[in-house]
């Protein structure tokens, strides 16, 4: 027995409360933060992302308040992630109890941010988000990375974009397909494998999860160090729990909620 | 008497401070760089994070050396992470002198080792939940299954000189030390603040332990340098 795979359900969260784009067309609200999340810490849940889609800035001061509450009642790893551009952004969330931060967008305008805030605070708390989309057509397939949610193309190679920010102190990598994202078709697998393979640092699959065998699917198939996923545990159609049984019955290790 | 939880300015102490808070509601718990709050402490939680050399030199720049080496010969010590390490005489991060109140070295997993029994490819750090195998009784494992799992992020661990320090040792893909146990003083590389029940669980046994480890398993070799 050995490290086991993690299982790390995602909470998107605009003004504090969860919430989940329905096919992009509109969000629907899933429930008070701190409830889902000590659920989801009930039912076994390795570690827990927070993404903050909050549009205002204004608003942007609520995340910090959860982020408060659920380190108060969960003792389990909390990573946050959602427009994190600057230290001071990154402080006040470790601050405020969060134990990673995902930084996305402001990592490809400013890749010095990675750098610093992995020396400052140290690469364990430096998680870093690539969305990428496939290239069309592209053989040996290649990946694009975009930023902003996905809208903007960035011309960066995926793979290499996340050699670089291992190389810069990412201590982990957040990896999300734009081609999956939100159609419950399962993980990119190719996408996840390359990173993987290319990378030294853990990688977290992301994007496209409908069911309990694309989890084993990206592990098996992806080798994914982890696996991140929302709606399939928002609406109560799976629990933590059966996902980890569903998994640890197709060989893969987990931390089951009984040991 | 408070709890003083060591703050040299690395990294994030309010995690540890909050799970120390939750399994002690009666006490009070102190987030500390002032040298004789860690004296006067009734107990010292002494966490770490991020870079070797950066922890040794800020613990350095804000005059908490003697403070920490004094508080982990004379009253119950709990190292956690970089805090474990940083007890050890070197470690091969940066090639980094450290407190030197343990013997032994602290060295980077191997890459060239890093290889899964399925061939696959073991990531650095190790981060995530392993089990920790308690290979000695001690009061702060009581409660807690062998085997249990912590969670775990470090690139580098623990080899002590004195294999009778080792209280835990946890696989990746060799066994490694994952705690040790020395008179007053217990560390470990995972992080029981982050740690679910078991990790609350050995924070509330530190928090009643009154430091001494049990003599019948202690190795017959001294287990601190430097003490008389």
């Amino acid at each position: 027995m050995g490290l086991a795979t993690r299982i790390i359900p995602c909470l998107d969260v605009n003004a504090g409360r969860v919430v989940k784009g329905v096919n992009f067309l509109g969000l629907r609200d899933a429930g008070d933060p701190v409830e889902i999340a000590k659920r989801y810490d009930e039912q076994g849940a390795d570690e827990l992302t927070f993404l903050d889609i909050t549009a205002s800035s204004d608003g942007r001061d609520t995340i910090v308040s959860v982020v408060e509450s659920v380190a108060e009642q969960v003792f389990i790893p909390l990573t946050v992630g959602g427009g994190v551009r600057s230290v001071a952004d990154i402080r006040r969330l470790l601050n405020a109890g969060a134990d990673k931060v995902s930084i996305n967008t402001a990592a490809v305008q400013n890749p010095a941010l990675v750098e610093e805030s992995a020396r400052r605070f140290g690469s364990q708390c430096i998680v870093v988000a690539i969305d990428a989309r496939r290239v069309p057509g592209s053989d040996p397939l290649r990946w694009e990375v975009f930023t902003h949610g996905g809208r903007k193309s960035t011309g960066l190679d995926a793979v290499e974009w996340g050699k670089r920010m291992q190389a810069a102190g990412a201590g982990e990598i957040l990896l999300t397909s734009m081609d999956r994202d939100g159609t419950k078709q399962g993980f990119d697998v190719e996408l996840t494998r390359a990173f993987s393979e290319a990378l030294d640092i853990p990688v977290i699959a992301s994007g496209g999860v409908g069911g309990l065998q694309h989890l084993v699917d990206g592990v098996k198939l992806g080798r994914a160090d982890a696996v991140l996923a929302a709606s399939i545990f928002h609406y109560g159609e799976f629990t933590v729990g059966e996902a980890k049984a569903y998994m640890s019955a197709k060989g893969i290790e987990t931390r089951l909620t009984d040991g | 008497m408070h709890i003083a939880v060591v703050d040299y300015g690395m990294g994030n102490l309010r995690s540890v401070a909050k799970a120390v808070e939750h399994v002690a509601p009666d006490r009070q718990v102190v987030v500390t760089d002032d040298p004789d709050r860690v004296a006067s402490a009734e107990r010292v939680v002494f966490p770490g994070q991020g870079a070797m050399p950066d922890c040794m030199r800020e613990l350095d720049a804000r005059g908490l050396r003697p403070a920490v080496i004094e508080a982990a010969r004379t009253k119950p010590f709990l190292g956690i992470c970089i805090g474990l390490q940083m007890l050890f005489e070197r470690s091969e991060e940066g090639d980094t002198p450290g407190l030197g109140l343990l013997r032994g070295r602290v060295r980077r997993f191997p890459a060239e080792r890093m290889v899964g029994a399925d061939g696959s490819k073991l990531k650095v750090p190790h981060m995530g939940w392993n089990e920790v195998r308690q290979t000695r009784s001690h009061p702060l494992w009581a409660g807690i299954p062998q085997n249990a799992r912590f969670y775990f992020v470090h690139s580098y661990f623990v080899e002590p000189a004195d294999p009778g320090l080792i209280a835990g040792e946890t696989h990746y893909p060799a066994p490694f030390t994952s705690a040790v146990a020395g008179s007053r003083l217990f560390a470990v590389q995972f992080h029981p603040e982050k740690s679910h029940h078991a990790g609350l669980k050995l924070l509330s046994n530190f928090v009643a332990w009154d430091g001494r480890t049990p003599a019948a398993a202690q190795s017959p070799q001294a287990a601190l340098t430097g003490t008389p």
